[in-house]
């Protein structure tokens, strides 16, 4: 492959109430960054299940980003408090297995934090170029 | 362990009498040399005293029982649960706790009869010393001495202490606690679980570790035997099987098989024992312990839970702490 010319694909998994709505203020401020993102918006980042992380890097997505609400701020008191244990464990388990700690990113946004959104979406987009396309646990289509 | 076996057997007919059990589940000689089995007796009218008498301890008693128990208790209006007698070393009965905390298995149910554990020997360990040369007959001294029977009719001593299972060398809890009889005996010593191999791999280089995996996980035919041997493995409907949101496919495709384990040790978050049982039952040889005990370790490191002997303490994974580590999360 072209690696020139090579642009990552990367998933954003945004909460509901802190993260979707944080990219949309980014977006409404106009702030830049780059076009890389397909956003998925789920309910709480409670309600990821690490089987969407993993099918993405197995349907060819190159990065991933989990966002919820800043601890604490979750609308569902505790649901990105549960699931930080869980997005602990997970990224340990990738990296321990071989997997780029950048391929798989967890973070928090909340809704007045359209700067941070872009930014960190920005680095996102830098960590996986660096890394190059994701090859491990890529289904290839026989 | 003939006098452990002894004292199994007078308990499993007195708690048929006292305790009114409907079923006991212990361990019978198995049909080849080193291999005892599972074994389950039902009560019928009296106490099933010839059954009660092929009941077993030695050192090939390595199954981990618990995983029978949630089928029996899986909700049905028409019956009543049944009261249930299992014997149980310390890894069995950790399972059996994060089974009653998962509410699989209710406490009151259940008549909990520890056995002091002396480690298993591993089977695959004793074959191999004999190179492919046929066992045909194997029995245990009192001190610790295997006396096995080859083909070719030469007898053989073996320390058992020199043929235990990894599991067992490395086993934190070979002493039950909390149990409602408990067999007379000295376990073996705890051992230190064995992380020092863990932390050795996370030293590797990632590719070196990323080919590990590969290569091990090539190995696997998705026969689900590692899962269908775990105890804390109850899910009715695995989502390796949903078809409706169908996750991974069900052959032995790479990265469909790679998915299964990642998710299958993920779930085992909290509950993993270190029984072995997954890596026993594979047909394959998969190392699922490097990967397995992992989990464990992190578990261990990140919310200092380590499944045990208490059913007051909650699985890690249904609960969290406000001071959980925050140092994975991304700054832009
Ligand atoms: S994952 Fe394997 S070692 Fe852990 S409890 Fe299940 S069967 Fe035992
Ligand atoms: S028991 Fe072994 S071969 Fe069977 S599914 Fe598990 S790892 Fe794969
Ligand atoms: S609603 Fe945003 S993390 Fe729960």
């Amino acid at each position: 492959m072209e690696t020139s010319n090579w642009e990552p694909k990367i998933v954003a998994f945004l909460c509901n109430w802190c993260s979707y709505a944080g990219a949309d203020l980014a977006g409404v401020s106009r702030l830049q960054y780059g076009p890389n993102v397909r956003i998925i918006r789920v309910p709480c980042s409670g309600r990821i299940n690490p089987l969407y992380i993993v099918r993405a890097l197995q349907n060819g997505i190159d990065g991933v980003l989990v966002s919820g609400c800043h601890p604490g701020d979750c609308h569902y008191i505790s649901g990105n408090l549960v699931a930080r244990r869980k997005f602990a464990l997970m990224k340990r388990l990738l990296t321990y297995i071989g997997i780029e700690p950048e391929r798989v990113q967890f973070s928090w946004v909340s809704a007045s934090e359209g700067n941070r959104f872009a930014a960190l979406m920005n680095k996102v987009i830098d960590d996986i170029k660096k890394i190059g396309p994701a090859k491990k646990l890529v289904k290839s289509v026989a | 362990m003939e006098s452990m076996e002894k004292k199994i057997r007078e308990i499993a007919r007195e708690i048929f009498i006292n305790q009114k059990i409907d079923f006991f589940l212990g361990y019978e000689e198995g049909s080849v040399p080193l291999k005892s089995r599972p074994f389950f007796i039902q009560a019928k009218e009296k106490t099933p005293d010839g059954l009660i008498n092929r009941l077993v301890w030695n050192s090939f008693c390595s199954n981990n029982l618990a995983v029978f128990l949630p089928k029996f208790f899986e909700h049905d209006p028409r019956k009543k649960p049944p009261r249930i007698g299992i014997s149980v070393k310390g890894c069995d009965l950790r399972s059996i706790v994060a089974l009653i905390k998962e509410k699989q298995v209710p406490r009151e149910n259940i008549v909990l009869i520890g056995v002091p554990c002396l480690g298993m020997i591993d089977k695959t360990k004793v074959e191999a010393n004999f190179q492919g040369l046929e066992i045909i007959g194997s029995e245990e001294t009192p001190e610790g001495v295997l006396n096995i029977t080859t083909k070719d009719g030469k007898k053989h001593h073996l320390k058992r202490e020199e043929f235990l299972q990894e599991a067992c060398i490395e086993c934190r809890f070979p002493m039950t606690e909390g149990t409602d009889y408990l067999i007379e005996g000295k376990a073996r010593d705890p051992g230190d679980g064995g992380y020092a191999r863990i932390k050795a791999f996370e030293d590797k280089p990632p590719e070196e570790r990323w080919e590990y995996f590969k290569r091990e996980i090539s190995k696997c035919i998705r026969c689900n035997a590692c899962r269908q041997a775990c105890p804390t493995c109850w899910c009715k409907e695995c989502f390796a099987e949903q078809t409706d949101l169908r996750w991974i496919g069900a052959s032995i495709d790479l990265s469909d098989t790679m998915i299964f384990h990642l998710i299958r040790i993920f779930h085992q978050a909290g509950r993993c024992v270190e029984c072995d049982a997954c890596y026993r039952a594979c047909p394959m040889g998969v190392d699922l312990r490097m990967f397995t005990k992992k989990i464990v370790q992190d578990v261990d490191e990140l919310f200092s839970y380590v499944p045990g002997f208490s059913t007051e303490d909650t699985p890690p994974m249904s609960t969290f702490r406000e001071e959980d580590s925050d140092n994975f999360i991304s700054e832009p």
